[in-house]
């Protein structure tokens, strides 16, 4: 039979899903990462292992540098481990955002409330509050998916715009800094509602440690609860889990509440941690960096933990080029997206393997 | 009524269909993407990809058409990532356009930086002389910009391709079974690819509307929603191209009047007005995906779904 | 009369040693010259490996004009590989195909129906969401305009004893009316070679029988069919010229008319096939276990079948079989009585006595019911996850593989074994996911995670669809013995053989409704078909037995 011989590589399925490769492809990514990005600074005209060496290495090098990058690994880490836990089940929140917005609004507005107040409770109260103000921002998707079957990806996204909206309104309004020369800021928090700094001449703060507890959390509900493995089965083949008598409705609604709780964590760690007040903007987008950060991490909470340093460090590493070489800090987001682009193509690898050409046993005309 | 209220009248429709453009050709562009069974929701990133790829480009060589073109190439290439990583590599579809979209806004900033602040000269609209000076139907239907008429062009020509042609045919075919379509001998992937390309094309323009003749400047982020808008709009439209069009008109409808009422000094704050597209896009999504058979009905069966041919 | 595969294609002509006299005769008065012509289709040696799986090992095959000829072989031996190979669907990696007598390479299905290649798929290539005209022009070559290829569509399917409105869409077709598309599509081509793939496990007994007239028709003028089945009885009525295939080789051909089904079966599968058998003779009824009253209920699925007045009731220490064509209704049965599709009228299914109408399947499963889905990769099963954690997914109540919220890893790992083990289930071991497994060993892990919860009522959807024979028969011992060991099991499946072998009370399901029950011992064939059919009140009158 006349075979044209194919040099095209062809995706040929493995049997078994390659565990090897799980560990592999994010380091793959990274490294092809690197060079795209060395090779993006070459075309623009700097020296590219220089411009790698500002991004990537010379924000941690002082003390402070390494605490700024668990200051940014905190919220990254906390809104990915809720993401996480949706995107295992098919649950596609996107709002982490908003949900983060409303946790600061709910954790500030605790702290403004409890301005002239001083005591112990005021900040276990706001971080409640602030949870509660991502779980309830969560819910409405929740709702709205489970009651009216509308998508919660887009339900969630608006709702993002719809919260960084009311954040702006009320900073703009009627919590605006009375001493503030009309500046849309709240008042400075006290420094009771102010979460205590780990680390002497860093601003490294106590929501590092939320963020780890949500990791071991995450980890023990996905490695060892039934609900973990009904989320997972729904994710993977709702049908099967309709079968098992799994809910849908409880998937969704569970993703949604933990992912917003943990996002409303975020928030109010934030204004309550570095930021100290309320602002317009209390996120360069957290809540969507977030999602890079869940699958970085293969949607796993130590991979997360790691996806989450290295996302925070793209952060530090675009201020880094920006002030030492001029380049704009939107080279942040351009790295983020290659990694997660190079990230989801080399998964191909988890279950294919590449073939050149095809499989010939013996050479006929 | 009177003339200055039949002019004003006619101002607020033509300023709406202008609104509903990008939406429009957003929405017209995912629209033939879903048909085939690819969700994009890249959308966002097309559009912005398209917008600073416009703008760069007009201001560089002073031609709105190479500004155009430039978009319309720009949001082709963000498309053919997407369709090879998720027809070729068999990426997720949802992982994939969100991909899209982060890469999309973060790459248009950093394209874009230089560009802050500078303005093109708006495209000027058609001009049929005495034919658009004609009270109201004149400004209505003989004087608008020309991309409103590309637009409308558009929708109906999706139409007829959709309902008549056979190429038509065979796109919804393949984005109803896959697998079918593969057995009778059809390229599914390149069908895909194809229709995947038109999504982005169409996003390119809505982006390069927005620029060059819209705002028209570069802004950061100026999309500001109206890619996820353009999807949530093929839902409602349950992906018929002139329920699309009446959608974006609808979407088109409330921004103006959102604008027109901070305009007139009403005492509501304006982030109030703003969040008008967003909570409408909402309610619109809930009323429509109340009816989940009529969904199911409409939507392509195998949207979102991963194929690959020999398996 | 059995014969060594032909190796060498200069010898294919040996290969129609077992054609009929008459057949030779018909085809001397057709062609009506001294010199016989060329063999339509030649396939010599094709070879196509996949990952893991040999699937055609130097295949060689010959098909005379005008010949109906059967491609025999079990689940899994390669005949549809082979027939996607000749229709351009897949490639072979080595080997020739001669067409006419002169080599070709069919790239694509297009240059198949180019040559006059037809082929009727055993899952359907139509598009359920468009007329049957758009379908047929979407698989036809020629361009020609919507109209007048309607009119074209219902003149042939109506020569050809298959009417069709050109204008209804597929979705509101029966699967026989979906067949009469896909084999109209390749008759509106003037195919000289059919390929049909297993036609006839859609139809009803009499259903089919119109088939084969239709393809008779066909063969006397002068077109060759290549006929894939496992079903022998038909073989042997309808074919000339059979060839086998096993584990993706040729075993042999033969002249199906002179050979046994019984001979045939075994040259098949290799070995004495092994007929389930019960244990106990006579069954003792019990009490009712499932029982079903006046149930109905509307679709979920857009274009599913609305449930009509159901009932029915299966007792301990019986097998009720349902019989039917495919897609009317069996599905949205299976899933009332699984409790994925809840009914508002709670009293509609009682299991063990107690109401469920409104239960989902976990409180169903805590009653003591077991349920096998049709579906078994992707409902039954979780392709991506381990055995061990497809036998948590249904096994976690009433194993109690979950304390407190947690996982007993332990637990679970000892149930995995425990199925692997008491069902044979060839894999290495609990880890392997559940994709990578056949599709009876995957089958027999599921009947058998069901099983060994010992269910007092196991409910099971086509339990050996697509199943080789070795499984199938251990498949059947497990439900005989399940049943004699007192548990109630309702089997709903297509195929009829099945039935009759396995179940005690037998009733049709056509068009969402359910016939009465009546013995298996006391039915026919064609009763069953007439039921198939819809006819319940002919089939009633034909013989006045009820069941009770």
């Amino acid at each position: 039979m006349a075979h044209k011989p194919s040099f095209m590589p062809r995706l040929e399925p493995r049997g078994h899903a390659s565990p090897a490769m799980v560990y592999v492809t994010p380091l793959l990514a990274l490294a092809v990462t690197l060079l795209a990005g060395g090779l993006l600074f070459q075309v623009l005209g700097f020296n590219a292992p220089e411009a790698l060496y500002t991004f990537f290495v010379s924000p941690l090098t002082t003390a402070y540098g390494l605490g700024e990058l668990v200051v940014k690994a905190t919220p990254l880490a906390l809104c990915a481990i809720g993401l996480a836990l949706g995107f295992r089940g098919n649950v596609w929140n996107i709002g982490a955002e908003g949900q983060l917005t409303f946790g600061a609004i709910f954790g500030g507005g605790v702290a403004l409330a409890c301005y002239d107040m001083e005591g112990w409770w005021i900040l276990p109260l706001m971080v409640v509050a602030g949870m509660v103000g991502g779980m309830l921002w969560g819910a409405i998707p929740a709702l709205l998916k489970t009651r009216f079957h509308a998508s919660e990806i887009l339900v969630s996204l608006m709702l993002t715009y719809v919260a960084t909206l009311i954040l702006s309104l009320l900073v703009h309004g009627p919590w605006r800094d009375p001493e503030g020369f009309n500046f849309p800021e709240s008042r400075m928090f006290s420094d009771s509602a102010l979460l205590p700094v780990l680390l002497a001449e860093t601003r490294l703060h106590f929501g590092a440690l939320f963020a780890l507890a949500a990791v071991v959390g995450g980890w023990f509900i996905i490695a060892r609860t039934f609900v973990g493995f009904q989320i997972k089965v729904m994710g993977l083949t709702p049908a099967a889990g309709g079968y098992a008598g799994f809910s849908q409705r409880k998937v969704v609604w569970l993703s949604f509440l933990v992912s917003g709780a943990l996002a409303g964590l975020a928030g109010v760690s934030e204004v309550a941690g570095p930021i100290g007040q309320l602002q317009p903007t209390v996120s360069p987008g957290y809540g969507f960096t977030a999602i890079i950060v869940a699958f970085l991490g293969r949607l796993h909470p130590v991979g997360i933990l790691l996806a989450s340093l290295l996302m925070a460090l793209s952060y530090l590493g675009g201020e880094a080029v920006q002030i030492g070489m001029g380049l704009p800090l939107a080279v942040t987001g351009v790295f983020q997206g290659m990694l997660l682009f190079f990230l989801l193509a080399s998964d191909v690898l988890i279950r294919y393997r590449v073939r050149f050409g095809r499989p010939q046993q013996e050479a006929k005309a | 009524m009177s003339v200055e209220l039949l002019d004003a009248t006619a101002l607020l429709l033509v300023a709406m269909m202008r609104a509903a453009v990008p939406l429009a050709l957003a929405a017209l562009g995912e629209l033939v993407t879903e048909k085939s069974g690819v969700l994009n929701l890249g959308v966002e990133g097309m559009m912005l990809t398209g917008a600073v790829a416009a703008f760069a480009a007009t201001v560089s060589t002073g031609s709105m058409t190479f500004g155009l073109l430039a978009a319309v190439l720009a949001g082709m290439a963000m498309a053919l990532l997407f369709g090879f990583l998720t027809l070729y590599l068999l990426t997720n579809q949802v992982a994939t356009g969100l991909a899209l979209t982060i890469f999309g806004i973060g790459l248009s900033a950093f394209v874009g930086q230089g560009f802050v602040g500078q303005t093109v000269e708006p495209m000027a609209a058609v001009s049929l002389g005495a034919l658009s000076g004609i009270p109201f139907i004149g400004k209505l239907v003989f004087g608008q910009d020309p991309m409103v008429y590309l637009t409308l062009a558009l929708t109906g020509g999706i139409w007829w391709f959709f309902a008549r042609a056979r190429a038509g045919l065979v796109v919804r075919a393949v984005g109803e079974s896959p697998h079918a379509a593969h057995a009778i001998g059809y390229p599914v992937r390149l069908i895909r690819l194809g229709a995947v390309l038109f999504g982005g094309a169409c996003c390119g323009l809505a982006g390069a509307y927005l620029s060059l003749v819209y705002t028209p400047m570069w802004v950061e982020g100026m999309t500001a929603g109206r890619g996820w808008i353009a999807l949530a709009l093929v839902v409602f439209a349950t992906w018929r191209p002139w329920r699309a069009m009446l959608g974006a008109w609808l979407f088109g409808g409330i921004t103006i009047i959102q604008l027109h009422v901070q305009g007139m000094g009403v005492d509501l704050p304006s982030q109030v007005l703003s969040m008008l597209p967003y909570l409408a896009t909402i309610v619109v999504l809930v009323l429509i995906s109340r009816d989940s058979t009529r969904i199911r009905l409409n939507a392509p069966a195998s949207i979102g779904k991963v194929f690959h041919p020999e398996g | 009369m059995w014969h060594v595969p032909q190796r060498s294609p200069s010898l294919s002509l040996k290969s129609r040693g077992g054609v009929g006299f008459f057949d030779l005769c018909r085809r001397f008065q057709r062609v009506q010259t001294d010199q016989l012509p060329p063999p339509r289709l030649q396939l010599r040696r094709i070879d196509k490996r996949f990952p893991g799986c040999h699937a055609n090992k130097a295949v060689s095959l010959t098909l005379q004009p005008g010949e109906i000829h059967a491609l025999l072989g079990e689940n899994g031996a390669g005949k549809s590989t082979l027939v996607k190979i000749v229709y351009g669907v897949q490639q072979a990696d080595s080997g020739e195909i001669l067409w006419d007598g002169q080599p070709v390479h069919i790239g694509s299905p297009a240059q198949a129906r180019a040559l006059g290649i037809g082929m009727v798929f055993q899952h359907f290539s139509l598009f359920e969401s468009l007329t049957v005209t758009e379908n047929i022009a979407l698989g036809i070559n020629a361009k020609e305009p919507l109209e007048t290829l309607a009119t074209r569509i219902a003149e042939v399917s109506q020569r050809y004893g298959l009417p069709l409105d050109p204008q209804r869409h597929v979705h509101d077709l029966s699967v026989g009316e979906r067949q009469r598309v896909e084999i109209t599509r390749c008759l509106l081509q003037n195919p000289r070679l059919l390929i049909m793939d297993e036609p006839t496990s859609v139809l009803t007994p009499q259903e089919a029988e119109t088939l084969f007239e239709t393809l008779r028709r066909l063969r006397d003028e002068g077109c060759t069919i290549l006929y894939i089945s496992h079903k022998l009885e038909e073989i042997r009525a309808l074919c000339s010229q059979a060839t086998v295939l096993r584990a993706g080789e040729v075993v042999g051909s033969c002249d199906p008319r002179e050979n046994s089904a019984r001979a045939l079966a075994q040259m098949m599968i290799g070995t004495e096939l092994k007929t389930a058998r019960s244990s106990v003779s006579g069954t003792r009824r019990g009490e009712a276990r499932l029982q079903v009253t006046n149930l109905s209920l509307g679709a979920l699925q857009p274009f599913g079948v609305d449930l009509k007045d159901i009932s029915i009731s299966v007792h301990a220490g019986e097998i009720v079989g349902i019989a039917g064509v495919a897609g009317n209704g069996q599905n949205e049965l299976m899933a009332a009585l699984s409790g994925e599709h809840r009914c508002a009228d709670h009293d509609a299914i009682h299991i063990n006595g107690q109401a469920v109408g409104r239960l989902g399947p976990k409180r169903r499963r805590d009653l003591g019911m077991g349920f096998v889905p049709e579906e078994r990769l992707g409902r039954g099963a979780v392709p991506d996850l381990s055995l061990a954690d497809n036998a948590l997914l249904s096994g976690y109540g009433r194993q109690a593989l979950v304390n407190r919220g947690l996982i007993s890893f332990r637990k679970v790992n000892a149930y995995a074994d425990r199925i692997i083990h008491a069902f044979n289930v060839r894999t290495h071991g609990r880890r392997a996911e559940a994709r990578s497994l056949s599709g009876g060993n995957l089958q027999k892990f599921i009947i058998g995670r069901e099983i060994l919860q010992k269910p007092k009522l196991l409910i099971c959807a086509q339990p050996t669809w697509g199943v080789d024979a070795g499984a199938a028969a251990q498949i059947h011992q497990a439900l005989l013995d399940l049943r004699d060991q007192g548990a109630a099991v309702l089997v709903v499946s297509q195929d009829l053989d099945e039935l009759f072998t396995i179940a005690d009370r037998i009733a049709v399901m056509c068009h969402g409704r359910l016939s009465s029950l009546r013995s298996a011992r006391d039915t026919t064939v064609e009763q069953v078909g007439l039921l198939m059919g819809g006819l319940f009140e002919t089939a009633d009158e034909w013989e006045g037995d009820h069941g009770a």
